[in-house]
Formats: C-alpha cells, sequence, structure tokens
C-alpha cells in the first residue's frame, strides 16, 4: 500500500464517520430546522472528505474532486436554507424549550407582518 | 434596472470567462491545444451571454491584497467547518441531547448582495447555526444553543469574524 492509499483510505474514513452522525443527528433531534443543522454540517464535511479520500486514491481525479468540493460547499448551505424558510413560511414553527418564548423566535414578527398583508 | 457602464461590462466579462476557464482546465485536467481552445471559444461565449447576470465583482477582484483575504477566509472558513462537525458529534452522541433551540436576528453593514451571500452560506455551516432568511441587512438565524438575544451580541459571537474578513474582500 502506497502512502496516498493510506491518505485516502483515513479521508475516507473519516467522511463516512461523519455521514453517519449526519443521520445519526436526523434520527435524534426534535425538529426540522434541528435537523437541518446536523444534517446540513455533518454531510457537507463529510462528502467533502470522502471525495477528497476519491482524489488521493487515484491521483489523475484530484482536480475534479476539488471542483465537486467547490461546488457543494456553495449549493448544500443554500438548498438547507431554502428548506428552512419554505418550512417556516408554511408555519412548522420550532420548538423552543426554554422559558423565554416570546424572544426566541425572532422570525415570528415576520411572517405576522406578511399575514397582515395579505388579509388587507 | 441600472445602467452599466462600458468598462464595468468588459471587466465582468473578462473575469467570467477567467473563472469558467479555469473550471474548464480543472475538469480536463489538460492543457492539449485543441481541448483548450474550444474550453476557450465556448466559454467566451457564455460569459458575453451572462453578462447582465453574473454582476458580482469588477477585475478588482483579482489583486494579490483581496486573493490574500480569499485565502485567509477559507482557512478560518475551514476551521469553523471542522468545529462545526465536533460540535454536532458532540450533542448528536450524548444521551441527553444537550440544545436550547431558538431564532434569533442581528443587523450586518455588508451591502452586496454577494457578499451578504457568502455570509449567510458561512453562518449555515459553522457551529449551531443555520441561516432562515435575509431581509435586507438582518439575518434571521435559528441557534441551535441560543445565549444571548440581544442582538448585538449575537452578531458578535456569530457572524464578526468573517464579516471582517468580507469587508475588506468585497
Amino acid at each position: 500500500m502506497s502512502i496516498m492509499e493510506i491518505i485516502g483510505s483515513i479521508f475516507i474514513i473519516i467522511g463516512s464517520i461523519f455521514l453517519f452522525l449526519g443521520g445519526l443527528g436526523i434520527y435524534r433531534m426534535p425538529d426540522i430546522y434541528n435537523r437541518l443543522q446536523a444534517g446540513t454540517k455533518a454531510t457537507t464535511l463529510g462528502a467533502m472528505s470522502l471525495i477528497l479520500g476519491v482524489g488521493f486514491l487515484e491521483p489523475s481525479w484530484m482536480l475534479k474532486a476539488l471542483i465537486i468540493i467547490i461546488f457543494i460547499a456553495f449549493s448544500n448551505p443554500i438548498s438547507s436554507h431554502a428548506l428552512a424558510r419554505a418550512n417556516y413560511k408554511r408555519k412548522h414553527f420550532p420548538v423552543i424549550l426554554s422559558d423565554d418564548k416570546e424572544n426566541m423566535d425572532a422570525y415570528r414578527e415576520v411572517i405576522e407582518q406578511e399575514d397582515k398583508e395579505v388579509k388587507s | 434596472m441600472q445602467t452599466i457602464s462600458f468598462s464595468d461590462k468588459l471587466q465582468r466579462f473578462i473575469l467570467n470567462w477567467f473563472f469558467l476557464m479555469l473550471v474548464w482546465i480543472m475538469f480536463t485536467s489538460t492543457f492539449a491545444v485543441q481541448e483548450v481552445v474550444i474550453g476557450a471559444i465556448v466559454t467566451m461565449f457564455i460569459s458575453l451571454m451572462s453578462i447582465s447576470m453574473f454582476t458580482c465583482c469588477t477585475l478588482k477582484l483579482l489583486s494579490p491584497v483581496r486573493i490574500f483575504w480569499m485565502l485567509y477566509y477559507f482557512v478560518v472558513f475551514l476551521i469553523a467547518l471542522v468545529k462545526a462537525n465536533l460540535d454536532v458529534a458532540r450533542r448528536v452522541l450524548s444521551p441527553s441531547l444537550p440544545i436550547n433551540p431558538g431564532v434569533v436576528k442581528f443587523k450586518t453593514k455588508l451591502t452586496t448582495n454577494y457578499s451578504k451571500m457568502v455570509l449567510a452560506n458561512s453562518i449555515t455551516l459553522t457551529p449551531g447555526t443555520l441561516t432562515i432568511d435575509v431581509i435586507d441587512d438582518t439575518f434571521y438565524i435559528h441557534w441551535i444553543d441560543v445565549t444571548t438575544t440581544d442582538p448585538e451580541k449575537a452578531f458578535t459571537e456569530i457572524a464578526e469574524s468573517f464579516e471582517k474578513v468580507l469587508l475588506k474582500i468585497f
């Protein structure tokens, strides 16, 4: 086994661990926003690390792997932001565990404002 | 729609062409003459057609100072990404599920749309935060472990380290 193969395998193992943790996070978290949090971060680093590992195993693919990593870094947060915003607009409000429920939900005022504009 | 001067258009065109060509060369991973010529022609047409769409920045973006700050931003971002993942791992694996979720808002000093987009994306990938919406200069952030609901303090904790660098780039 060459040194490149060892580095590549280590990256792939790290990537799969983070992808697994992302899946576990989606299973354990209470509402969609927390699930998105766990899902986005873990899958971004997981997929990046996995693709980088593939690049190390096959050095002629390295540049392509880097391009894919850049695209993942740009598109993954945008998709999770779109999901979160769409869910809020459908009035699936986030679970709030603390006692101070009034101040903990700053986006609610925007939704209420929009509702008023629609009615009037 | 605002009118754009000719020199601005030319600079955008050159910038788009440069980046598309860079992506093309990375994808083909070769400097063979026929590949490069075909790539140059195709990317030239694409950047001609998209002058009015990709209106991010002028050629100032490629000055050495800004490139240095971009690399610095990349390093800051990578550290934050790894920290975010360790944070998620800690929360997911601990049996009591230590979360205190809520939505906070803060205002940013950034003005251009592209810099706000980069900031929003970075916030989503940093520990415990997820951008829900950006309205003008107000960011609405879902925070997995709220420590403060005060906009100023939230800004200091979430976005300050990124914004400092972004103000120098854009």
